[in-house]
């Protein structure tokens, strides 16, 4: 994995102390409170509902063994024992001190490891495929293309104040597994008709309260082009992008107004001009880069069989690990969603047994998942059941990975200032409810928002679930169909919402008329999009 | 009733204006009527309380009560992590919230 030069550390070293002084000039009344706000927020620090909160960024999903080891520290020497990852890849922190938060990121600067535009009208943490490296389909590692843009974006003089936060992801598959077109660019890295690769560019995508599914603008760019390529499409959104409407602000609304062709047009005239600019990086820097991303020291001549005789063992074998590129191996997902639990959160403990095993079983190296989920993508199969063991222990065995119990949700309103109603509440009931039925249901991608503003996807989920403010109590509208793969579809409102135990009652009969009318091996998605909303809203409200 | 709730500046945690200082049990908040904005320009001028605004609340046998969920919310903790709230011991202090 990618480790810091000395420009790198030197940036992040100094913007520690930058913000340490920041923080003691707020603290000694010299700068007020709306002075500071934005000082902070570029530096991670939210004011939320209890306390402050801190994001801290996770390039492209991937953590060192130590970073993670970090991180369980930070959790409990800073915060409450606990962290949350998030659906962009990263870690939050709920219950921040602002005259500690130097010191937080002092730490996290020890590790590589930054809270640097994790926030504010800038371009945010890159994402991308948990299984990069390990996937069997991939044409590269996406990853160098991802750290690639970290570097472009961080600090970017011109890109530092947009008309809105911009979000990229970066897969190197057919199967998205990142929900690029979701994104405000995504970009899927490609071969070209003579096997070279480039880069295909889906721009104006995005969830919240207007969603969008990105339109492929650029087939093809060679990757001697690549940042050119992104920075014409950034250009072109900074000049136009609606800066007198928050709620229109985002690249998906400019690029619908315009029209894919138009705004096409202007990102390839800017395209032409900023080529003979010659701004692109070279190319040694990227194979540099790429060099970190080498693949780790495989073995060679492992068995690929397993020992399936424990059943709880097969079943999770079954659920969550998924065929990785070298023989011997196997990508596996740790499940941060027990039954009963709070999505995406880990205790210190959890995350440093995480560490312990990833230096132990998988190359020293961990994936967040945009699902809230951890990754140990390279672990050999003769070493799979002692790793299983040791999660089941601590309580991170769950065999759920795309069940229905394997929720996405954000804080909502127990934690976030933004939200109007809570999440977790009932992603906790729903996987309660459906939990005995969960395998013999299969695979449904249920996700629950707070808000409108989308952290928890609910316009990709199978089953999706917005909360909202209906005269100060909690309301829950239900969403089906939506999907954020390869396939990628934004789910529909059924109706009328329900109250919090009523929502539970509609996902519960969504799942039954799904059982009683599906055909051979269709998912809840595949029957949905067969019979259409006409039977749900009967079994739902009729 | 109209409440003065904030945050600490320095902790960042949920404040009430209880007529003196800042507490942090919603209990001890007073009905501040029409003084709002004279107490929150003082207050906040004098670095004492971060973020502040004022609410609707009521109040009965039982004690204040903020009007909106957002606000108990505040006032207690995560309902998802009752150790974690005002009221650790208390089973029924979820309920309160909603």
């Amino acid at each position: 994995m990618y480790k810091y030069d000395t420009y790198d550390q030197a940036m992040v070293d100094a913007r520690v102390e930058e913000f340490r002084d920041q923080v003691r000039r707020r603290i000694d009344g010299h700068i007020t409170e709306d002075q500071f706000k934005p000082l902070r927020l570029m530096n991670g620090l939210y004011l939320q509902l209890h306390a402050y909160m801190l994001r801290v960024a996770v390039p492209y999903g991937t953590l060192s063994g130590a970073q993670m080891h970090a991180l369980g520290d930070i959790a409990d020497k800073y915060d409450r024992g606990y962290g949350h990852f998030t659906t962009r890849q990263n870690i939050q922190y709920n219950w921040i001190k602002l005259d500690e938060a130097p010191d937080i990121l002092a730490d996290l600067a020890k590790v590589e490891m930054h809270a640097i535009q994790t926030s504010g009208n800038c371009i945010r943490n890159t994402s991308s495929d948990q299984y990069a490296g390990a996937a069997a389909d991939e044409v590269t590692d996406p990853r160098p293309y991802a750290e690639l843009i970290r570097q472009w974006s961080t600090f970017h003089p011109e890109f530092c104040y947009l008309p809105r936060k911009f979000k990229i992801a970066v897969i190197a598959s057919e199967t998205d597994r990142a929900a690029m077109r979701l994104h405000d660019i995504g970009v899927q890295i490609v071969r070209g008709e003579n096997g070279e690769l480039g880069a295909a560019f889906y721009v104006g995508g995005g969830m919240g309260r207007t969603p969008m599914i990105a339109p492929l603008i650029k087939q093809f760019v060679p990757l001697d082009q690549f940042i050119t390529y992104a920075e014409a499409c950034l250009r072109v959104y900074n000049r136009h992008g609606r800066r007198d409407n928050k709620y229109k602000a985002r690249i998906k609304i400019l690029v619908h107004e315009l029209g894919k062709e138009e705004y096409t047009r202007q990102v390839e005239a800017e395209f032409a001009q900023l080529l003979s600019q010659n701004i692109e990086p070279p190319l040694a820097e990227l194979e540099r880069i790429k060099a970190q991303f080498a693949d780790p020291a495989f073995a060679t001549d492992l068995s690929d069989q397993l020992d399936r005789s424990d059943p709880d063992f097969a079943l999770w074998v079954d659920n969550n690990c998924v065929t990785h590129k070298t023989p011997g191996y196997i990508a596996v997902t740790i499940s941060l969603k027990p039954i009963g639990g709070i999505p995406g959160d880990a205790s210190a403990d959890q995350m440093r047994l995480m560490a312990a095993l990833a230096a132990q079983y998988s190359f020293d190296e961990l994936r967040v998942t945009h699902a809230q989920n951890i990754v140990l993508a390279h672990v050999r199969k003769d070493q799979l059941y002692a790793l299983w063991q040791a999660l089941d222990e601590a309580g991170l065995g769950t065999a759920n990975l795309d069940l229905v119990g394997d929720i996405i949700a954000c804080p909502g309103l127990d934690y976030c200032s933004l939200a109007n109603a809570r999440s977790i509440p009932v992603a906790q009931k729903i996987g309660q409810r459906l939990a005995a039925k969960e395998q013999e249901i299969g695979e449904l991608k249920l996700k629950i928002s707070g808000c409108i503003n989308a952290c928890g996807h609910h316009h990709a989920g199978h089953i999706g679930i917005l909360g909202v403010d209906r005269k100060g109590t909690e309301n829950y509208q239900l969403l089906l169909g939506g999907c954020e793969g390869a396939d990628t579809s934004l789910g529909q409102i059924t109706g009328p919402g329900f109250d919090e135990d009523g929502i539970v009652d509609a996902v519960e009969k969504a799942t039954e008329l799904y059982l009683s009318t599906r055909e051979g091996g269709e998912r809840f998605l595949d029957t949905y999009r067969r019979i259409g909303m006409a039977p749900f809203k009967e079994a739902l409200y009729g | 009733m109209k409440l003065l709730t904030g945050n600490d500046l320095k902790s960042g945690a949920v404040t009430w204006w209880d007529g003196v200082q800042w507490s942090l049990h919603v209990g001890d908040a007073i009905d501040v009527g029409d003084h709002a904005d004279s107490i929150l320009a003082r207050e906040s001028a004098a670095q004492r309380v971060n973020a502040a605004y004022a609410i609707e609340a009521s109040k009965d046998e039982n004690g204040v009560r903020p009007g909106h969920i957002k606000e108990r919310i505040r006032a207690l903790g995560p309902t998802v992590r009752p150790d974690l709230t005002l009221k650790p011991a208390d089973p029924e202090a979820g309920q309160w919230v909603i």
